[in-house]
């Protein structure tokens, strides 16, 4: 296929509604994550991510075992409250962050697989638990209310951030000092880990329980090669998770690839360039 | 009424204790130095009485109009800002976020008040540097414009001159000596260096697993502790011409803003 013919054929798969849909709740959610992903990576918090959805991926074997009809209702919750006790213990926490965090991920990914094996009522129970994994084309078979639930949701996690920008800066930067001079940090950790259970959870339609710590640290690693300032980071991060996303999906539109994988090989490459870009500015 | 009154203070960590019996005041406008051994619990009275570790028993009482928020602090260095990507400005900024409250943006005095902060401690044509660029003395000095943001009633500094070559470290405390004489800012510095703690500080709290000693310098250098604390460093002193070196050093940061 010629270049300017892929081109030409944009509009085209833009008159497909399910396409649509794919674009906005892929957009939303990469840009969403790449916020968030800049303060992980800097807290040293980047496999949070990866455990999270893993216990994620657990809680929806549970959801699907009951044949809950909406599943966010108990994946949501749990997930959540798994951020909430991985974050907070924070730097003082009896078992370290990382022994913690490895636990509760193979933990919850072993009973999820278990339980799915045991007492599914599904006929193919391997093609469930890969598309949990790796998304498959979840994302191309959103229904309106996924849609809106992902807008809803995306909207108010960039309005928090937002609103609480210098905050979650002063938290990340140095958690000491900004309890010292009477912040209350606990608090802004319990916002930042509920933030990161919902766009975990969000992002897991998108590409997957496997994939989704890919879409919050990449963009945020990619962005440190170059730039030197937090905010500068933040922004050059979120425009590079919406760019990648974008450029993920319509290549998987049309060499038909999983969706997930190709979004985060876009990021992978878009990685290798700031590497390099940041060695080329640093001499 | 003393700013601060510590009284039968036990510091430590989940019921083991680090040290006992910590009793002293620190008025307005004092410069407190906390020297001891390592392990006898510098860096927990400080964090104690910043409000990061709860103390085991025993009071802290703040008075003078001194409220909890209003103690600026200089934490050591953490391995997390070693390569954070951040700018000097945004850093010291940061120090107004208690103030803030739940106001999401800073306003514009507050901008004004952070660049006269820079500029005392000469890091103002640095603001759109990145922290992790700089030298290690320019990094405690833009930690130092924090927390000038933070207040002009308290400081407390956790061992500020670590790691920082002979130039820089006299830089510092020349810095730090002038905020306690000018603005009349009360120092308390927990310090390693025996030597300037004694040159630079108004009153010595000496912490040790046994022997414990508050009071001004003068009473401090009076006492058997003193000696004993010198005795393992003298050795090195022996070598070191103190005098020559401070003055050389100050020499040398003089020159050190022409080169850049």
């Amino acid at each position: 296929m010629d270049f300017l013919e892929i081109l030409a054929k944009i509009p085209e798969y833009l008159s497909y509604p399910f396409v649509r849909y794919a674009f906005i709740a892929g957009v939303l959610v990469a840009l969403c994550s790449s916020l968030l992903g800049v303060t992980l990576v800097l807290k040293r918090y980047s496999f949070i991510g990866d455990g999270l959805s893993h216990v994620a991926f657990g809680a929806m074997a549970i959801a699907a075992i009951f044949s809950v009809s909406n599943e966010l209702m108990i994946v949501m919750p749990v997930t959540i409250i798994a951020a909430i006790l991985l974050l907070k213990g924070g730097q003082n926490a009896k078992i370290k962050g990382d022994a913690a965090l490895a636990m509760l991920s193979v933990g919850s990914m072993a009973a999820g697989y278990l339980l799915l094996n045991m007492f599914s009522a599904s006929a193919n129970v391997s093609g469930d638990v890969c598309s949990t994994l790796f998304g498959s084309t979840s994302i191309l078979t959103l229904t309106d209310r996924d849609v809106l639930v992902c807008v809803i949701m995306s909207i108010l996690v960039i309005c928090v951030f937002l609103l609480f920008y210098n905050k979650i800066f002063a938290i990340t930067f140095d958690e000491n000092f900004a309890v010292a001079t009477g912040v209350s940090a606990s608090l802004y950790n319990l916002l930042i880990a509920v933030i990161t259970a919902i766009i975990i959870v969000l992002a897991m339609n998108l590409v997957g329980a496997l994939l989704t710590s890919a879409l919050m640290i990449f963009p945020a690693l990619s962005a440190m090669r170059v730039f030197n300032t937090f905010r500068n980071v933040i922004i050059c991060s979120a425009v590079v998770a919406v760019f990648s996303a974008a450029l993920g999906i319509l290549v998987s539109i049309m060499i038909s690839s999983p969706v997930g994988a190709t979004i985060v090989v876009v990021d992978l490459i878009v990685f290798g360039g700031f590497s390099l870009a940041g060695r080329l500015l640093r001499k | 009424m003393s700013q601060l009154i510590v009284k039968n203070l036990c510091l430590g960590y989940d019921n083991m204790t680090v040290s006992q019996d910590i009793n002293f005041q620190v008025n307005k406008g004092d410069y407190l130095c906390i020297v001891g051994e390592n392990g006898s619990g510098k860096s927990t009275l400080v964090k104690t009485l910043v409000g990061l570790t709860p103390p085991l028993s025993g009071q802290i009482i703040r008075g003078d109009g001194l409220a909890p928020s209003e103690t600026g602090y200089l934490p050591q260095q953490t391995p997390v800002q070693k390569d954070f990507p951040a700018s000097v400005g945004e850093i010291v900024l940061s120090g107004f976020l208690a103030s803030s409250g739940f106001r999401p943006f800073y306003t514009a005095a507050q901008k004004k008040q952070a660049m006269a902060n820079m500029e005392r401690l000469g890091i103002a044509d640095k603001k759109n540097d990145c922290y992790r660029d700089l030298s290690g003395g320019q990094q405690q000095r833009v930690l130092l414009a924090r927390a000038l943001c933070a207040t002009r009633k308290m400081l407390l500094l956790d061992e500020p001159v670590s790691g920082l070559d002979p130039a820089a470290t006299a830089e510092m405390y020349e810095i730090i000596q002038r905020l306690n004489k000018e603005d009349h800012t009360t120092i308390i510095m927990v310090s390693h260096d025996i030597e300037s703690a004694v040159k630079y500080s108004s009153h010595i709290l000496h912490m040790g697993s046994r022997l414990q000693f508050f009071g001004t310098k003068e009473d401090y250098v009076k006492t058997p502790l003193k000696a004993s604390f010198r005795s393992q460093s003298e050795g090195l002193s022996k070598l070191v011409d103190e005098a020559e070196l401070c003055t050389r050093a100050s020499a040398l940061s003089r020159n050190r803003r022409y080169y850049k």
